[in-house]
């Protein structure tokens, strides 16, 4: 396609606005958190007149961001690897088995998928709170309270059922002649070719987990235990904090994110299309 | 090698739903349960609950707070949806080239989708600092626009939201429309090119029929979020000034955690649920008729 200067020129400005708008807030909180001078609140800068490490310095040892971050990244993790297996389980039953009640479970399951997980905080706010059976403890204030929840995702369970019924039945028979078992036939068999779905599945549930806020809110009450988001805002209201160091702590919670997106690029772009395509 | 273990073949596919059922049960099933029943009680702290029958439902049909919250909350989704939608498919246009300049800006405009909402909005408190050392308010006094209250200001406050919903979810759509676009047979260009057809009929005629299903993505996606929020709101305005970015989920969270009245709560979230269960099947019955042309 030839272009005409003047629409290379129009382009131009149009990726500048598109870059300005998007990540220009992200460039303003780095370069203001390298600025040694307390700046007004409200103001970013483009670029730090001196440049220190004192405001992250700072965030890091005395306002203790790396706790928080921890905690994030802990519960990001766990949760992420539990919900993929858990779910990968369950969609080898639901995909590769027929058994009775197996529509009473689909459907159980599928139910859940039309439920904003919001419009149950407060029942699943007193579960957390009562004392499982047995074991006779709660997971109030434990990372368990923060994690468990997310564990069961309906769509990951059906996006993985979706793909594991593409998988030919002959290879399936085929290990079993050769006398695998239930488990090494999943783990052997069936997990590797759905590598890709799995990989979907975890980027879901990833960004899923990392953009939790309601549920961490109401399943811890310690501060040691909140996750990042959780404690920017209690940074904001109990205690007034100076705006760089604020802004420190800001620039540190996106960062995991952003590194895990960027390393993980090409495969957040398939998946993001094929789990909008099946969504 | 992994152990074995003899079981009969019926056991075995409860054997893989088991770790599913048990957190679906404990997480899911029963608090669905427990707030339905919730919701015909009046939940006291100390002793049995009171059966209150539909007292709560009657009470949300007369509670002024709740519709103002209500009436929000479906601004919140009319103006995200329509703005956002035709925003996304306006970028996903302007990025579809292959290039690779195009594809790095691509990436880097992601950056809001992957970023959690409690840090966006903590960016967004930064850049509507409701004064005049704000970002915002900065940039339109190069053109002499006097400062702004943005999320101090009652009128103002609901769409400074709204912009922060757009912000984190035009690239996540923009990509949703990018695969739709890949998706669209080059032939129909050509064959309306042989046609002399102008860009705007190609965009008309070929582009958007082929969009149909993304639109459809993106718009369920769009009210699913919306009717729900409630990060966006807790963390930048926290319904505040004077109630006027209050939504559902901000309403039904206060009612809840700061006053305690569970029972009534829970009848608003059940109200909330129902409704989202019958726009999620309007859709599947509007997307069946479009599949079948």
């Amino acid at each position: 396609m030839t272009q005409t200067f003047s629409q290379k020129i129009a382009r131009a400005v149009l990726y500048a606005f598109l870059l300005i708008v998007f990540c220009g807030p992200f460039w303003g909180i780095l370069a203001t958190a390298f600025n040694s001078a307390t700046v007004q609140p409200g103001q970013l800068l483009a670029w730090p007149e001196d440049f220190t490490f004192r405001h992250f310095a700072y965030a890091w040892n005395e306002a203790k961001a790396y706790i928080y971050l921890f905690n994030s990244i802990v519960v990001v993790v766990i949760g992420t690897v539990l919900q993929t297996l858990v779910s990968a389980l369950a969609a080898y039953a639901l995909a590769r088995k027929r058994f009775r009640g197996m529509a009473v479970v689909s459907l159980a399951i599928l139910s859940t998928i039309m439920l904003p997980e919001e419009v149950i905080s407060i029942p699943l706010y007193l579960i957390l709170q009562a004392k499982i059976p047995l074991l006779g403890v709660s997971l109030y204030n434990t990372y368990f309270a923060m994690i468990l929840p997310v564990v069961g995702w309906a769509f990951s369970v059906f996006l993985l059922t979706e793909f594991m019924k593409a998988v030919p039945k002959d290879l399936e028979d085929a290990a079993r002649v050769d006398g695998a078992s239930e488990l090494q036939i999943f783990w052997h068999v069936i997990l590797p070719l759905v590598k890709p779905a799995l990989g979907t599945a975890a980027i879901f549930g990833f960004l899923m987990i990392w953009d939790q806020y309601l549920l961490p809110l109401i399943a811890v009450d310690k501060k040691e235990l909140y996750t990042i988001p959780v404690v920017l805002r209690s940074m904001r209201v109990d205690e007034i904090m100076q705006v760089n160091i604020f802004i420190a702590v800001t620039v540190i919670a996106t960062v995991p994110s952003i590194l895990v997106y960027l390393a993980l690029q090409r495969q957040f772009n398939s998946g993001l299309t094929a789990g909008a395509v099946k969504g | 090698m992994l152990f074995k273990l003899r079981v009969s073949p019926w056991v075995v596919p409860w054997l893989f739903l088991a770790p599913a059922l048990i957190v679906f049960t404990w997480f899911k099933f029963i608090p669905i349960a427990n707030g339905v029943l919730m919701s015909f009680h009046k939940v006291k702290f100390v002793g049995p609950d009171e059966w209150v029958g539909l007292n709560n439902f009657q009470r949300a049909f007369g509670d002024g707070a709740l519709h103002a919250a209500i009436g929000h909350t479906f601004l919140y989704v009319i103006i995200s949806t329509v703005i956002g939608g035709i925003l996304a498919f306006s970028v996903a246009l302007a990025l579809q080239d292959q290039a690779r300049h195009v594809r790095i800006i691509r990436t880097a405009i992601f950056i809001p989708a992957v970023t959690s909402v409690a840090i966006l909005a903590e960016i967004w408190r930064i850049i509507f600092y409701p004064a005049a050392t704000g970002v915002a308010n900065s940039f339109i006094a190069i053109f002499g626009v006097p400062a702004q209250g943005w999320m101090a200001d009652p009128d103002q406050a609901l769409f400074v939201v709204i912009l922060l919903e757009i912000w984190k979810t035009v690239p996540y759509n923009m990509v949703i429309f990018l695969a739709g676009l890949a998706g669209i047979n080059r032939e129909l260009y050509d064959a309306a090119a042989v046609d002399g057809a102008s860009v705007w009929r190609k965009l008309w005629h070929v582009t958007l029929p082929g969009l149909i299903p993304a639109f459809s993505v993106v718009i369920m996606l769009s009210f699913i979020r919306g009717f729900r929020v409630f990060t966006e709101v807790y963390t930048t305005t926290g319904g505040g000034p004077a109630g006027r970015t209050e939504v559902i989920m901000t309403e039904i969270f206060k009612t809840g955690f700061e006053r305690l009245d569970y029972g009534y709560a829970s009848a608003v979230s059940f109200l909330l649920f129902a409704f989202t269960v019958l726009l999620t099947v309007v859709h599947i019955s509007i997307k069946n008729r479009i599949d079948r042309f």
